[in-house]
């Protein structure tokens, strides 16, 4: 009686996180692109679902609500369905929809993207092998095996965004960083993005006007087509159309240039936003903020390092730093794949999305078990065998490690450029 | 008279004023008047393969990304088949993009829409948020940029407002139509008919990997060169004879200078 009652709670709160995510997804992700497929939506929001619930378990874990023999069936229940999900259903569909982005393989789209599953299968299978994951006592395809994996991908994943967040964030929110940006600089920046553009208009002129004259001559230029088309052309040649060729390479330098010019102009109006912004009380805050947070993370980055260094497994838990820095982060993250998603391959960015989203959480669910107490413990341990937990807190410090330090290089490197670029004349 | 064109222009190499015809027989020599129009729409519903289309009469074999903005040049003839027929270089200019873009990229972008004389807007037919967005491409370009809200409120007099006073022609063009079935057609056709009614424009449902859809002849190139003409007729012959001010605001390399309208 008592298992109905709790079903049904978890039930209803599961149905609600799925509500939640499928208007997550119209309103903030899919805002400016019509839904075609509804299968994406479905699937982003059942993984959102699922991987909500099993932090709602944890909770009602430590609150000891509902029996303790039905939280332990539905945690069963929640493991096999993401795992579920994220080894076999969001890997496939990705597939799917890489492969019918390419227009040459469309006619035999299911035989290719089962063969991407494979490979993908494959790999994710050869990742265990070099990690120290769990004893060989289980089977092939049980649970510990295919979350020992999962946690892996997911915990290196978490490591890598927490690394990058750690230095992004103070160097995005401190004002010390922003390069002074005048309207001068912009305004002489866009004449050149203009006169680069006529230049580029001119040499089409000449060559719309030479392909006029070839076609009213009765030369009509046919571009080579497929293969045996170029091996022709090799041989054969008219003067007018290589006087084409070559005009053409120059306006295909010149736009290059123009798409040059044209970011690193919206780099300086996004600068000079910044620069407005960090004048108001707002901007002043969050400078305030940004020195608080790089004096954090700077104390964070010490911790790992000394950590790995005297070889000791850290007692304050990282999944706390993790989220605290990558949740913040998630805005920026999505703006990422704001700025790479088109239509054509919207649905794809979603589906990794849904693939990392349930990755993070089902590490997190490794990662927080470390930091509860004694008692809380067991019913993970139940649940995930015998995983051998230290070796994710290990991993995941060496690769926050490094990847903060590598973001910080690229940083460097990239703050260090960009003034030298547009100084010249 | 038409204009003659000889090889000379293929040997001068680098020069400075690449739109002059010097041909020692031929009576005229002009350079060719230009017209500038744009090309709208979000990204992914064939703005570059249209214009690759209208300027080089040949399907676009790997379309990519758009970054900033491209250029192609079409060579058109105004009234063609009357005594008054002269040619004219019309510039599309293909800007890429979202509506949703940052508002840095916004104002990057404004840069490209100086002394327009025309706007082509392009939407997907088979998928009609880019329909809608059509509006607030047509507003960002016309320079009338309200704060941009969520849900786009598109019932007929607030549009017609904002286009009533708008001089500069607008024409819609709706593409992948080989992509709707058969069925559907009827609907979604009704639908851009409407689209195009709120832009006081015309409009021209194609397929831009299909050379038969602006074959000459057919009403779809009929609309086109209908367009065209219009545009050049508002930007050349708008004030019967009298010089329409020329783009101050913006250096020109080449030195292009307006020529007077009449030919002897």
């Amino acid at each position: 009686m008592s298992f109905l009652i709790d079903s049904s709670i978890m039930i209803t709160s599961q149905i609600l996180f799925f509500g939640f995510g499928w208007l997550f997804f119209m309103r903030q992700l899919f805002k400016d692109y019509e839904v075609r497929q509804y299968v994406v939506q479905v699937i982003f929001s059942v993984t959102f679902a699922f991987s909500c619930t099993m932090f709602e378990l944890i909770i009602f874990e430590i609150l000891k609500v509902l029996n303790s023999s039905s939280r332990y069936f539905h945690w069963k229940m929640n493991l096999c369905v993401i795992l579920l999900i994220l080894v076999f259903m969001v890997p496939f569909y990705i597939g799917y929809f890489i492969v019918s982005n390419i227009r040459l393989l469309h006619k035999q789209r299911l035989l290719f993207s089962c063969l991407l599953w494979l490979t993908f299968m494959y790999f994710f299978w050869k990742l265990g092998d070099p990690f120290p994951i769990l004893s060989p006592k289980h089977g092939i395809l049980s649970i510990e095996q295919l979350i020992s994996r999962v946690g892996v991908i997911g915990v290196t994943l978490m490591a890598l965004l927490s690394g990058f967040g750690a230095v992004n964030c103070p160097y995005t929110y401190m004002s010390y960083f922003l390069r002074n940006v005048t309207d001068a600089d912009i305004l002489a920046l866009e004449r050149r993005l203009l006169q680069t553009m006529d230049m580029i208009i001119s040499k089409k002129k000449r060559m719309a006007m030479t392909r006029r004259t070839m076609f009213q001559k009765g030369e009509v230029h046919n571009k080579p087509s497929g293969f045996w088309g170029m091996i022709k052309s090799v041989t054969t040649s008219i003067p007018g159309s290589e006087n084409l060729t070559l005009i053409q390479q120059e306006v295909d330098a010149l736009e290059e240039l123009s798409r040059q010019l044209f970011l690193e102009t919206a780099d300086l109006y996004a600068t000079k936003e910044r620069i407005d912004y960090s004048k108001t009380f707002k901007g002043k805050y969050f400078n305030f903020l940004g020195y608080f947070f790089s004096i954090y993370c700077l104390w964070k980055i010490f911790m790992a390092t000394i950590n790995i260094v005297f070889d000791r497994v850290g007692k304050t838990d990282p999944v706390t730093r993790g989220i605290e820095i990558t949740v913040n982060y998630l805005g920026i993250q999505f703006d990422f794949f704001y700025a790479i998603s088109s239509s054509k391959s919207s649905n794809v960015i979603v589906l990794l999305l849904a693939q990392i989203m349930g990755m993070y959480f089902v590490s997190s669910v490794l990662l927080i078990r470390m930091s509860m107490p004694l008692e809380y413990r067991t019913i993970i341990t139940e649940v995930l065998g015998e995983l051998q937990f230290n070796f994710y807190h290990r991993w995941f410090d060496v690769i926050f490690l490094v990847s903060a330090l590598s973001s910080i290089l690229f940083l460097y490197l990239a703050h260090k450029q960009a003034p030298e670029k547009h100084m010249a004349p | 008279m038409k204009l003659k064109v000889l090889p000379s222009i293929l040997s001068s190499g680098w020069s400075t004023t690449p739109e002059q015809a010097l041909t020692p027989g031929c009576s005229k020599m002009a350079s060719l008047d230009r017209v500038k129009v744009l090309v709208l729409g979000d990204s992914g519903v064939g703005k570059s393969s249209l214009v690759h289309l209208l300027c080089q009469n040949q399907v676009l074999g790997n379309p990519s990304w758009t970054v900033g903005c491209s250029v192609d040049v079409r060579v058109h003839d105004y009234k063609e088949g009357t005594p008054e027929e002269k040619t004219y270089y019309i510039e599309l200019w293909d800007v890429g993009g979202s509506v949703g873009s940052a508002s840095s990229v916004k104002s990057t972008r404004a840069v490209f829409y100086n002394s327009v004389n025309g706007i082509i807007l392009v939407h997907d037919l088979t998928n009609k948020k880019s329909s809608q967005n059509l509006y607030r491409w047509s507003l960002e370009a016309l320079n009338r940029d309200l704060v941009p809200t969520g849900v786009l409120v598109t019932n007929g007099d607030y549009d017609r407002e904002q286009f009533a006073d708008n001089q500069i022609p607008l024409l819609v063009i709706g593409t992948k139509l080989d992509q709707i079935h058969e069925t559907k057609r009827h609907e979604v056709l009704t639908r851009t008919a409407f689209l195009a009614e709120d832009f006081n424009a015309e409009e021209i449902n194609l397929d831009c990997t299909n050379l038969r859809c602006l074959a000459a002849g057919s009403s779809n190139a009929v609309k086109l060169s209908r367009f065209f003409d219009k545009v050049i007729e508002k930007r050349y012959f708008l004030r019967e004879g009298n010089q329409i001010p020329g783009f101050p605001d913006r250096k020109r390399f080449g030195g292009g200078t307006l020529k007077s309208l009449h030919y002897d």
